[in-house]
């Protein structure tokens, strides 16, 4: 490639993508040559810095026609837009937990680390949301998992977080490879990396036996992905990860990388699957006819994700499974596959960035000091502190899908999408019903520890730090606006994003 | 009138809930009386609505309407498609009920200053429960109504949890899983018709399900229609509550505060009687017609079973827990006749029971004051030691087992006779109830007021000052419902009419 080529690609639709990798190089820079008594919290607001500058250029970006670079392999269409700003959001709440993150071990040695790492994994994130190619599909879903590897054991003296990064390398590693075994049939019916050219080769499918290795791959790749996604039965490393990692991490796989994880499931399925045909007298894409494992799956992961929650008691592993029954319930949306599939993913996204977000920087408010992570940490807490309790009983009212908060909007919308299609999904609607109100047991459950028990001996005040408040503030006040006024959210998706119709031009 | 009037009445007990906020938490005289006059502004709106409607202004004058959200933006093919709106108004059946709730919501407040820790909650949430019910009656949506609805159970959750007796918490956690199951059910109605039709307004919903050519997003068959009946039936007959459906509101009904129980008894309660009449009857017609047998089945067992089942309580609380099964039996009786008489009965019921029970749990609430105990035996003799109390009691007993000339009479008299037009037999089992129920009754009250005395009475007051407020209106207006029942008729007449036989 010479210089003329390099020069002609529009490098400008690639300016959140370079903001990130730029600060991120620096503040690896920094930390290297700057000396030890410098505080390296400061680091930490460069780097929230530079994410909210990749907002606004995002933001800026979002009038830009459609149109890809690098030869297909990057690609800004609605739905990299939009969704890279959910990944940009989340991050930047997700930095101001870490900046005020003080384990009682401590770790200002490594804390430079903490802040590029996230930067770095953030990187990868927003590149799978541009992908068109499974090569820089992969590349950006391994800077994502590698960086989380290594921040889930960022508490080195600790032995919950080693344990946690452990797992975390072993079960991703075999995922990454399920993954990638999935990719290489496709690849080798194809011939070629490029999704776009990959669907068209496979519209135009000549020997219909290859449909059952396309199925092998559709089903690898599936269950690949469902472990960054922690969805059952491929949940069993979330809890023990949630626990082990520092709090702003497991804030960060809980939301960002979670989002991730549908970003490039969205990605892969919708570009290669949605086009094979299988045949049949009723033509329909192969992607339809495997609703029913879909379906199946996202049943399993709510119901799963529900239940063994009811018996946590350490307060970490219990979101860790209240997580695993969220990503059910976005499956419900994807199983669906209605006309308000992107919305409804979406939409939920964002509800669920800021609730469980919220959540998280209370609980890391309330169990960083003690390092008790038991539930009974938040006994009392309407005495000690009512504001905190109220704005922790909007976040977890949310989560519980209660109406006036927006994680109730979401549901519904995801109950549209799966009721509207013919024939309808009547036993995964119920089932998700059903297991949301299970799920009261356990977000209820909190509730009682905050309002009715007292608090424990000898615990006086809390301290509020600035990001903390701050991330507290906004998640909450965001997640009552976009319950009370959701018109403001499916609004901007409207006018900017039109039904994501470019998701494959 | 001008267009926000029901947003203001629904939404002003906000104000008083807003001003308690800043109150300091020792403040106990101020925060009860605070928490009283939150009340006030919903009672005059409602009742100068009442004024309004009977000095012969139209109800459709309160109606108001604004875009509120849509989904899907589907808004280039059809602009209302997938909208919900923020529509309020209100008919004769729902005027009734929010004046019933006004006036509960104002007596309760003035019974809840027997509230003995943390008053500022205990308000706030009060007030907040006062607007989730308001809501519930305006609602012209089934989303707005389904939001309404959710926002009582979640202060109903902590008010019992943290204000009642000794099981609270088993009580709290018992109510909002059955009642959470119970919206479970129901938000799948309401998600299947919208997705379905592509709206939630109700008289939309009228006549979109029951015309063969509708334009529908999809299709609703006969099968789904019933099932969606069958749905709804389950979804407020764990609110009214259904017999094998019951369990949690016993529990409520003994653990919650007394004045909690007022409004619980006397509006919650009601809400699965207003569902099922409003959606139930409204949305599908036909599939009701279909099942009006087995409602009346189901009225007659709920009747008997309250009724047996309250004749060997001991608690005093418990009579009236279960007796409340056996009066929502009745409004089921009537609904399953679906006449004139039987549909009329079924809300002079609602109306009736209402306020019977909102006047013997406050009672309950004055004697739990002072003796501690609901306990039938502990309480003999209790004519001696406070004999206004007993007598009001024996009153509000009267009403309940339904004498001539009070509200409850009007009512049971006006759902068998709609029931033994339609299902004779059943109806004439059914009478047998009514007589059990003045054998419980009678039972419970006279061992209370003239049975043995165990204890003394001594420095024990009578009902006094502010207790006369809620004891007098309610006495009042049982009696007058009971005297000249047109003040209830005249409202629903439309109703009665659209959907007599």
């Amino acid at each position: 490639m010479d210089i003329e080529t390099l020069q002609s690609f529009e490098w400008g639709m690639m300016a959140p993508e370079f903001i990130i990798l730029g600060v991120a190089t620096i503040l690896t820079l920094l930390d290297l040559f700057l000396p030890k008594r410098f505080n390296r919290k400061h680091l930490g607001w460069l780097a929230f810095a530079g994410v909210l500058a990749a907002i606004v250029s995002s933001v800026t970006l979002i009038g830009h026609d459609t149109d890809s670079i690098l030869f297909d392999t990057f690609r800004l269409d609605s739905f990299a837009k939009a969704f890279k700003l959910l990944l940009l959001t989340g991050a930047a709440l997700v930095l101001l937990l870490a900046v005020d993150y003080e384990p009682k071990e401590g770790m200002a040695e490594y804390r430079g680390e903490f802040f590029y790492l996230f930067l770095a994994a953030l990187l990868g994130a927003m590149m799978m949301s541009s992908s068109g190619d499974l090569i820089t599909l992969f590349v950006g879903l391994e800077l994502l998992s590698i960086s989380s590897y290594i921040l889930a054991g960022l508490k080195k003296q600790n032995l919950k977080s080693n344990e946690s990064a452990m797992k975390y390398v072993i079960n991703g590693s075999i995922s990454t490879a399920i993954t990638l075994f999935g990719m290489s049939y496709v690849y080798g019916m194809t011939g070629t990396t490029n999704l776009k050219a990959m669907a068209g080769t496979l519209a135009s499918l000549s020997e219909q036996q290859h449909i059952y290795i396309l199925g092998m791959a559709f089903l690898m790749i599936f269950i690949g992905l469902s472990f960054k996604l922690a969805s059952a039965p491929f949940h069993m490393w979330a809890p023990d990860v949630y626990e082990g990692a520092p709090t702003p991490v497991t804030a960060f796989l809980s939301v960002v990388s979670k989002t991730a994880g549908f970003i490039i499931m969205i990605r892969i399925m919708f570009s290669i699957f949605a086009a094979v045909p299988t045949g049949g007298q009723e033509a329909v894409p192969m992607l339809f006819e495997m609703q029913d494992y879909l379906a199946f799956l996202a049943g399993a992961t709510m119901i799963v994700g529900n239940v063994v929650a009811l018996r946590q008691r350490n307060i970490k592993r219990l979101f860790a499974y209240s997580s695993i029954a969220h990503a059910g319930y976005i499956l419900v949306a994807f199983t669906a596959m209605s006309y308000v599939m992107f919305d409804s993913i979406w939409f939920y996204m964002l509800a669920y960035l800021f609730m469980n977000l919220g959540a998280f920087a209370i609980i890391q408010l309330l169990t960083a000091n003690s390092g008790n992570e038991d539930i009974s940490e938040f006994a009392g807490l309407y005495r000690r502190s009512p504001l905190l309790a109220v704005a922790m009983a909007i976040l977890i009212l949310s989560l519980a899908g209660i109406p006036g908060t927006a994680g109730f909007i979401g549901k519904l919308n995801i109950f549209m999408g799966a009721l509207m299609v013919e024939p309808a999904h009547y036993v995964l609607v119920s089932i998700m019903i059903a297991a949301t109100v299970v799920s009261y047991f356990y977000y209820f459950g909190i509730m009682t520890q905050m309002f009715f028990r007292p608090a424990a001996e000898g615990q006086g005040k809390i301290k509020l730090q600035t990001g903390i408040t701050a991330a507290i503030a906004i998640c909450t006040a965001a997640t009552v606006i976009f319950g009370v006024m959701p018109q403001l959210a499916f609004d901007f998706l409207q006018t900017n994003f039109n039904q994501f119709v470019d998701f494959m031009q | 009138m001008n267009g926000f009037y029901l947003s203001l009445l629904v939404f002003s007990p906000l104000l008083g809930l807003l001003l308690l906020a800043f109150m300091p938490r020792e403040n106990e005289k101020g925060i009860k009386f605070l928490g009283f006059l939150a009340t006030l502004p919903a009672l005059v709106l409602s009742l100068m609505a009442y004024a309004a409607y009977q000095g012969g202004k139209g109800l459709d004058e309160f109606s108001e309407r604004v875009r509120w959200i849509q989904f899907g933006g589907f808004g280039a093919i059809d602009e209302n498609l997938y909208t919900v709106f923020y529509e309020l108004g209100i008919d004769g059946f729902s005027l009734l009920m929010i004046v019933l709730t006004t006036v509960l919501a104002t007596l309760a407040s003035i019974a809840s200053f027997h509230v003995k820790k943390e008053w500022k909650g205990y308000f706030m949430l009060f007030l907040l429960l006062e607007i989730g019910m308001l809501g519930v009656f305006t609602a012209q949506n089934l989303i707005l109504f389904f939001l309404f609805f959710e926002i009582t159970l979640v202060p109903m959750f902590f008010l019992i949890g943290k204000w009642g007796y000794f099981e609270k918490e088993k009580a709290a956690y018992s109510f909002l899983i059955y009642n959470g199951l119970g919206s479970a059910v129901l938000l799948i109605v309401i998600m299947v018709l919208f997705a379905r039709t592509g709206t939630t307004n109700i008289e939309a919903l009228k006549i979109l399900v029951n015309s063969d050519n509708s334009q529908l997003v999809a299709p609703i068959s006969e099968s789904l229609k019933l099932g969606l009946l069958i749905a709804l039936l389950v979804a407020f007959g764990v609110k009214l509550p259904i017999f094998p459906l019951h369990s949690w509101m016993l529990r409520v009904h003994v653990e919650a505060p007394p004045s909690i129980v007022m409004l619980h008894s006397g509006i919650l309660l009601k809400i699965g009687a207003f569902g099922l009449i409003r959606f139930g009857l409204g949305i599908f017609p036909e599939q009701f017609r279909d099942l009006s047998v087995l409602l009346a089945v189901l009225g007659v067992v709920n009747l008997l079973y309250g009724a047996f089942m309250a004749f060997i309580q001991d608690d005093f609380k418990m009579v009236l827990a279960y007796s409340s099964i056996s009066h929502m039996g009745i409004v089921l009786i009537g609904l399953g006749a679906l006449n004139e008489a039987g549909i009329q009965g079924a809300i002079f019921q609602v109306v009736s029971h209402g306020l019977i029970s909102a006047l013997l749990f406050f009672l309950v609430s004055v004697l739990y004051e002072r003796v501690q105990t609901t306990n039938i035996a502990n309480l003999g003799g209790l004519a001696q030691g406070m004999p206004l109390t007993a007598g009001f009691l024996l009153a509000g007993a009267m009403a309940s087992l339904g004498l001539p000339g009070m509200s409850g009479f009007i009512s049971e008299f006006m759902a068998f006779m709609g029931l033994f037009r339609e299902m004779p037999v059943l109806a004439a089992v059914g009478t047998l109830g009514i007589i059990m129920t003045a054998v419980y009754l009678l039972r419970a009250v006279l061992a209370i007021t003239y049975g043995r005395s165990d204890r003394e009475f001594a420095g024990i007051t009578d009902i006094r000052s502010y207790e006369w407020a809620p004891v007098l209106i309610l006495v009042g207006l049982i009696i007058l419902i009971g005297v000249y029942p047109a003040v209830l008729s005249q409202p629903i007449e439309s109703i009665v009419l659209g959907i007599g036989g």
